[in-house]
C-alpha cells in the first residue's frame, strides 16, 4: 500500500520535494498548485541567485545556514540533469568604504563555519581584474566563487516535467480550501476540486504557508511579505561578470547588480516590509525603483539611461517569524510537514529542503522510503532556435517547417520553440493557456518589444493548439484574458 | 546567384523599392517576416493614403493592394514568413543576408540591401509607468492588430496615452465598436496628431488631457484604473494634481523607434535623434551598399514619403551598381539649426534635385524655414512636431554650397 | 448660437466660425477659401463622416475584412449603421472594392471591402 503525499504549492520548493520523493516507489506523490502553471508565486520574480552560503549566521538560522551550501552543491548536478539554464560565474560582495572590510571579515568566517569552500577576501587589483567596470571607488571585496545564477521558473518547470515523468500527479488550478486531521493524523486536502487523501501534507504554499499551517491549528509562525523591485536593461547595454553584491545590512543581501542569464543587465532588489494582508502586492513604485537605482549606481556608475529600460518588476519574499526556514514535522498533527518562511536562500537551498523533507518523512514519521529501480534524473529542455547553429536549423525545418517561422523577434524564438512549450504544458497537465506559460519557456516576449510584436501571434497559436477563441487566451491565467470577446461584442450588447 | 538588391520588409518602403527596382531592370529578392506583405498597412483601415502617390484618398490595405498586385504582375521574386537573422557586408558589392522562414534557414547574397524593417512601439516600461503588470495593456499597434485583423475585443473602458494620430484613430475605432474611451493622456500642452484626427475627440466627446501623464496602473489580473498626474512646462510632475480613472484598457502610443539593431551590428552610424541611420541623398547608410527606407530611417507620417524614400533607395541601388558605389565629388553635410530635432539626408552631393525630410521640435506659427548657406527661404503658417516637412532642394539651389547646409526653422516677423 | 472649427480641408488648418440662427446658416467667417467655407457649413448643419470599420468573415484565411463606405454618412446615423455593420458576416473570397452592402439604412451610400481575403 502506497503512502499518499500531498504537497501544497508548486514552486521551487515544492517541485524540488516532489522530484525527491518521486524516486521512492511505496510513495504516491501529488503536487498541488492553485495557479494555472508551475512557479508563479515567490519563484517567479527573484534576483535567481544560487548563493554561496555565507550570508546565513549558523547560530540565529541554524536551517538556512545548513541547507544553502548544501543545495548549493545540489545545484550543479540538478542544473545538468534538468538541462536548466545556467551559469557559475562567483559573486563580489564589494567594499565601498573602510568599515566594509570589518563585515566582509565576519562573512568570510560565517562562510568557513558553514562549510563554503573558496572563499577569499581580494585587494582592489584583484577586485578589478575580476570586475574591470566596478565602481572605480570600491576598495576590495569578498570573492565568492561557488556562486551561481539560474533562471527561477525554468528551473522549477524542469523539475515538475522531470517529477511528472517519474509519476508525480500535478494538479494545476487547484486551491487547497481545508485540511481533514482525524484523530490527531492528516487524512487528505479538501480542494475546489475534490478531496485528495493524503497521509502526508507537506506545506509548501510559500507567502500563504503560514495560513495552510493554521488550519490544522499550528499558529507559531506568521508570514509576511517583503517586496522587492527591478529593472531589466536591452540587452545591447553590458552588465558585469560577476555577481555584485553590497556589503550587506542585517536586513538584506542589498540591491544586487548581476547580468541575468538571458544577458541582460539586471538591478534589484531593495527590501520593503509589507503587511501580511498585503500578499499580492506586485505593483512596483516610483519610491522602490528609485531606491534600487540609487542603490545600484554605488556598485554599477554606468547605469544606461532610464529609456533602456525594458522592464520593471516586483517580486515577494515570505519573511517568517524568526527568520529562519521553519521545516519540521508537526508534533500535534501527525503527517503534517511544515516547509514556510522559504525567504532567501531559498532558491539556492531548494534542492537540499527537498532532502531535508525526505529525511523528515523517513525519521520523523518514521516512514521507510524504498527506492525505485527505475527512476529518470534526466529531463531535456526544450528546442531554442536562437540556440542552434545554421545546419542544426536547417535539419530541423526539414523535419517540421515550423521550426523556420520566427515568431519573437527580438529573442529569435521560432514557432516550432512554441509548439514544443505548448506540447510540454499539455504534459503536465496546463489547461488554461496563457502568454506567460510560452514566456517562461521560450523567452519569447521578454526582449526589447516586450512582446508588443509578437504577443498576438503567440495568442494565436495557443488558440489554436489549446481550441479557445482567441480572446480567451490569458496573459497569466483565468482573469487575465487578452480580449473580452469578438470585436463586434460590445456592439451585440453582449458585455455590461 | 547574386540579386543586385535584397529588400529586407514588404511594408510600403519596401514594396515600393522592390517596385521600382525591378522596374529598373535589376534583380530583386524580397523579404518579409509577416504571414502577409503589407507591413502595418493592412491593419490601418482608416483612410489618409496615396493622396500624393495615388491622388485618391486609400485605406492603408487598399494602398498595400495596389503594390502587392505590382509585386505579382512584375513577378517580383519574395517570401513571406522570412526573418533575416543577419546581414553581413563582405565587400561593396557582396552582402550576405541570413533568413530564416518555414522553407529552411537560407543565405542569399545581393550587391546591395534596401533595409526598410520599419519601426517598434515604445511600450508602458518605457514611458515610466509603475504598478501591477496585467492583462489589458497594449501598445496601439497591437490593439490595432487584435481588432482590425484578428477580430478581438481588446477591452471595454479605454485610456490612451499620447495624442499623436495613431492614439487618436484608435480612439475612434474603440468608440465606433461600443468601447468607451475615457481620456486621451497627452504629455506636451498640445495635441499631438493632424487636426483631422484631432477632431475623433470631439467626434465621440473623448476628454483629452494636454500636460499630462500615465504614471501607475493597478488592477489584480487586470488594468482597473491608472494614475494621471499634471505636468508643468518643463514637463516635471505637479504634486498634489493626480488623480485615478477607472478604466480595464490602456493603451500607449508613446511613439515609435526605428528598428535598426541588424543596422547597429554590422556598425551602421545612427543619428541619435532620428532614431535611425545616417544617410546620404541616395539613403544609403554608412556602409556602402546598404540602403534604408520607411520607418526604418526615420518615423514618418505619409506613407507617400515613405514610398517615395522607397523608390529613391532603390535608384540608389541601381547607382550604386553601375558606378561601383555612390560617388560625388563633395558632399554637403546637412544640418539641424534651431528648431529642427528630425533630419535626413544627412550628406548631399549638390549635383541632384533632393528632398529634404524634417521634423520641429516646438510648434510654430508664421514660420521662416531658411538655408543659409544657400539664401533659400521659404514661409510656412504653421509648423508642428507632428508633421512632417518635405522641401525640395534644387540643385540649381545648392551651388553656392560649400561644406555645409544648415536648415533653420525660426519665427518671421509678423 | 456660433461653432469655431479648426478646417481639416488642407493642412492650413483655418479657424472657422459659424454663426447658427434658427437652424440656418447666418454668418461664417475666418475661411480662406470655398472649401473651407463649404466644409464648415456642412460641418455645422449636417455634419457627415466616412466610416471604417472590420466585418467578421466565414471561411476565410482571415476572420475580418476591412471595409469602409464609399461616402460620408451622417455623423447622427454612424452609431446605427455601426450596429448594423455588427451583424453581418461575409463569406471568403472578397476581393477590395467588393460591395458589402448597397444603401444601409436607406443612405446613400456603399459599403465596400478595402483588403483581400482568400478562402482558408
Amino acid at each position: 500500500m502506497k503512502t499518499r503525499v500531498a504537497i501544497i504549492g508548486a514552486g521551487i520548493s515544492g517541485a524540488s520535494i516532489a522530484r525527491v520523493l518521486s524516486k521512492y516507489e511505496n510513495l504516491e506523490v501529488h503536487l498541488i498548485e492553485k495557479n494555472a502553471d508551475v512557479g508563479w508565486g515567490v519563484s517567479k520574480a527573484n534576483t535567481a541567485l544560487i548563493h554561496g552560503g555565507y550570508d546565513d549566521d549558523p547560530e540565529k538560522y541554524p536551517m538556512r545556514a545548513k541547507l544553502c551550501i548544501k543545495g548549493n552543491r545540489l545545484w550543479h548536478e540538478w542544473v545538468k540533469e534538468l538541462e536548466i539554464p545556467h551559469i557559475w560565474n562567483g559573486a563580489l560582495i564589494v567594499a565601498l568604504r573602510d568599515e566594509d572590510f570589518k563585515e566582509l571579515e565576519e562573512l568570510l568566517e560565517r562562510g568557513r563555519k558553514n562549510g563554503v569552500p573558496e572563499m577569499r577576501i581580494v585587494d582592489k587589483e584583484e577586485l578589478f581584474h575580476l570586475e574591470p567596470n566596478l565602481n572605480p571607488e570600491a576598495l576590495g571585496g569578498l570573492w565568492v566563487p561557488i556562486v551561481g545564477q539560474i533562471g527561477p521558473i525554468p528551473a522549477v518547470i524542469a523539475i515538475v516535467e522531470n517529477a511528472v515523468a517519474n509519476g508525480v500527479k500535478l494538479h494545476l488550478e487547484t486551491e487547497v480550501r481545508g485540511i481533514k486531521v482525524e484523530g490527531g493524523e492528516v487524512k487528505g486536502v479538501e480542494t475546489n476540486n475534490g478531496f485528495i487523501e493524503a497521509d502526508v501534507v507537506i506545506n509548501a504554499a510559500g507567502l500563504y504557508a503560514d495560513e495552510i499551517s493554521k488550519i490544522v491549528g499550528v499558529n507559531d509562525f506568521e508570514i509576511h511579505p517583503r517586496k522587492g523591485e527591478y529593472w531589466i536593461f536591452d540587452d545591447d547595454i553590458p552588465g558585469p561578470r560577476r555577481v555584485l553584491f553590497p556589503t550587506p545590512t542585517p536586513k538584506s543581501k542589498g540591491v544586487v547588480v548581476t547580468t541575468e542569464i538571458s544577458g541582460h543587465l539586471m538591478i534589484g532588489p531593495n527590501a520593503q516590509d509589507l503587511p501580511k494582508e498585503e500578499k499580492e502586492n506586485l505593483a512596483t513604485t516610483r519610491e522602490g525603483l528609485e531606491e534600487v537605482w540609487k542603490k545600484a549606481k554605488e556598485l554599477w556608475p554606468n547605469l544606461p539611461p532610464r529609456s533602456k529600460v525594458i522592464r520593471t518588476f516586483a517580486g515577494l519574499r515570505p519573511e517568517p517569524t524568526g527568520g529562519d526556514f521553519i521545516i519540521r514535522a508537526e508534533k500535534e498533527v501527525w503527517g503534517f510537514i511544515n516547509v514556510a518562511g522559504i525567504r532567501s536562500p531559498g532558491l539556492t537551498s531548494a534542492p537540499a529542503i527537498a532532502y531535508e523533507v525526505r529525511d523528515i518523512i523517513k525519521l520523523d514519521l518514521e516512514i521507510k522510503l524504498v527506492e525505485k529501480k527505475k527512476w529518470n534524473p534526466y529531463r531535456k529542455d526544450i528546442t531554442h532556435f536562437f540556440m542552434l547553429s545554421k545546419e542544426k536549423a536547417n535539419e530541423l525545418v526539414k523535419q517540421n517547417p515550423s521550426y523556420g517561422k520566427v515568431v519573437c523577434k527580438c529573442n529569435h524564438v521560432s514557432e516550432g520553440d512554441i509548439l514544443e512549450a505548448i506540447k510540454r504544458m499539455k504534459l503536465i497537465g496546463v489547461k488554461t493557456p496563457s502568454i506567460d506559460s510560452i514566456k517562461v519557456r521560450t523567452k519569447a516576449t521578454s526582449g526589447t518589444c516586450q512582446g508588443s510584436f509578437c504577443r498576438v501571434r503567440i495568442a494565436r497559436i495557443l488558440a489554436r493548439e489549446y481550441g479557445v477563441d482567441l480572446w480567451n487566451v490569458t496573459l497569466k491565467g483565468k482573469g487575465s484574458e487578452i480580449g473580452i470577446g469578438d470585436v463586434k461584442v460590445l456592439l451585440r450588447g453582449e458585455v455590461e | 546567384m547574386i540579386y543586385d538588391t535584397i529588400i529586407i520588409g514588404g511594408g510600403p518602403a519596401g514594396l515600393a523599392a522592390a517596385v521600382k527596382a525591378k522596374k529598373l531592370g535589376l534583380k530583386v529578392l524580397l523579404l518579409d517576416e509577416n504571414e502577409f506583405l503589407g507591413g502595418i498597412l493592412p491593419q490601418c483601415i482608416h483612410p489618409g493614403f496615396g493622396l500624393h502617390y495615388f491622388k485618391e484618398e486609400l485605406t492603408g490595405p487598399e494602398f498595400a493592394h495596389r503594390f502587392i498586385r505590382e509585386i505579382n504582375k512584375l513577378n517580383i521574386e519574395h517570401y513571406t514568413n522570412a526573418y533575416v537573422l543577419e546581414i553581413e557586408n563582405y565587400s561593396d558589392l557582396e552582402k550576405k543576408v541570413v533568413f530564416s522562414s518555414p522553407k529552411g534557414v537560407m543565405e542569399v547574397w545581393g550587391k546591395t540591401i534596401i533595409y526598410a524593417a520599419g519601426a517598434r512601439e515604445r511600450h508602458a516600461f518605457e514611458i515610466g509607468i509603475v504598478g501591477d503588470r496585467v492583462a489589458g495593456i497594449y501598445t496601439a499597434g497591437e490593439a490595432q492588430t487584435l481588432m482590425d485583423i484578428y477580430g478581438v475585443m481588446p477591452g471595454k473602458e479605454v485610456v490612451i496615452v499620447g495624442s499623436g494620430d495613431v492614439g487618436l484613430i484608435m480612439a475612434r475605432r474603440f468608440a465606433l465598436e461600443g468601447a468607451k474611451v475615457k481620456a486621451v493622456i497627452e504629455l506636451m500642452p498640445y495635441p499631438g496628431g493632424l487636426a483631422r484626427n484631432v477632431m475623433i475627440l470631439r467626434d465621440f466627446e473623448i476628454p483629452l488631457y494636454l500636460s499630462h501623464k500615465v504614471v501607475e496602473v493597478r488592477g489584480r489580473k487586470r488594468v482597473e484604473k491608472v494614475k494621471v498626474v499634471k505636468v508643468d512646462e518643463n514637463l516635471k510632475e505637479i504634486p498634489g494634481s493626480e488623480f485615478w480613472i477607472e478604466c480595464d484598457t490602456l493603451l500607449i502610443s508613446a511613439g515609435l523607434i526605428p528598428n535598426v539593431k541588424l543596422l547597429k551590428r554590422i556598425g551602421a552610424q545612427i543619428d541619435p535623434l532620428n532614431g535611425g541611420p545616417i544617410v546620404n541623398e541616395f539613403l544609403e547608410t554608412t556602409i556602402p551598399g546598404i540602403f534604408v527606407a520607411g520607418n526604418a530611417l526615420l518615423i514618418n507620417d505619409l506613407v507617400d514619403y515613405v514610398a517615395e524614400q522607397g523608390e529613391l533607395a532603390a535608384l540608389g541601388a541601381k547607382e550604386f551598381i553601375k558606378n561601383q558605389g555612390i560617388l560625388s565629388r563633395k558632399w554637403i553635410e546637412l544640418k539641424r539649426g534651431s528648431n529642427v530635432r528630425i533630419l535626413a539626408p544627412h550628406y548631399i552631393s549638390g549635383e541632384r534635385d533632393v528632398y529634404i525630410y524634417a521634423r520641429v521640435s516646438r510648434p510654430m506659427e508664421n514660420v521662416r524655414v531658411t538655408f543659409p548657406e544657400i539664401g533659400k527661404e521659404l514661409r510656412l503658417p504653421v509648423v508642428k512636431p507632428s508633421e512632417m516637412l518635405r522641401i525640395k532642394l534644387k540643385a540649381e539651389e545648392m551651388q553656392k554650397a560649400e561644406k555645409e547646409i544648415t536648415m533653420e526653422v525660426e519665427k518671421g516677423e509678423v | 448660437m456660433r461653432y469655431k472649427l479648426t478646417c481639416i480641408v488642407c493642412p492650413m488648418g483655418c479657424t472657422v466660425e459659424v454663426e447658427v440662427e434658427n437652424g440656418r446658416v447666418k454668418e461664417v467667417s475666418g475661411y480662406k477659401c470655398p472649401r473651407g467655407k463649404e466644409w464648415a457649413i456642412e460641418e455645422v448643419i449636417s455634419p457627415k463622416r466616412v466610416v471604417m470599420s472590420v466585418i467578421k468573415v466565414k471561411d476565410g484565411k482571415l476572420p475580418t475584412v476591412s471595409v469602409k463606405t464609399d461616402k460620408p454618412v451622417p455623423k447622427d446615423k454612424i452609431p446605427e449603421l455601426m450596429k448594423l455593420l455588427a451583424k453581418i458576416e461575409v463569406k471568403a473570397p472578397i476581393e477590395v472594392g467588393q460591395v458589402i452592402l448597397e444603401k444601409p439604412l436607406n443612405l446613400d451610400v456603399k459599403v465596400v471591402a478595402t483588403r483581400e481575403v482568400d478562402s482558408a
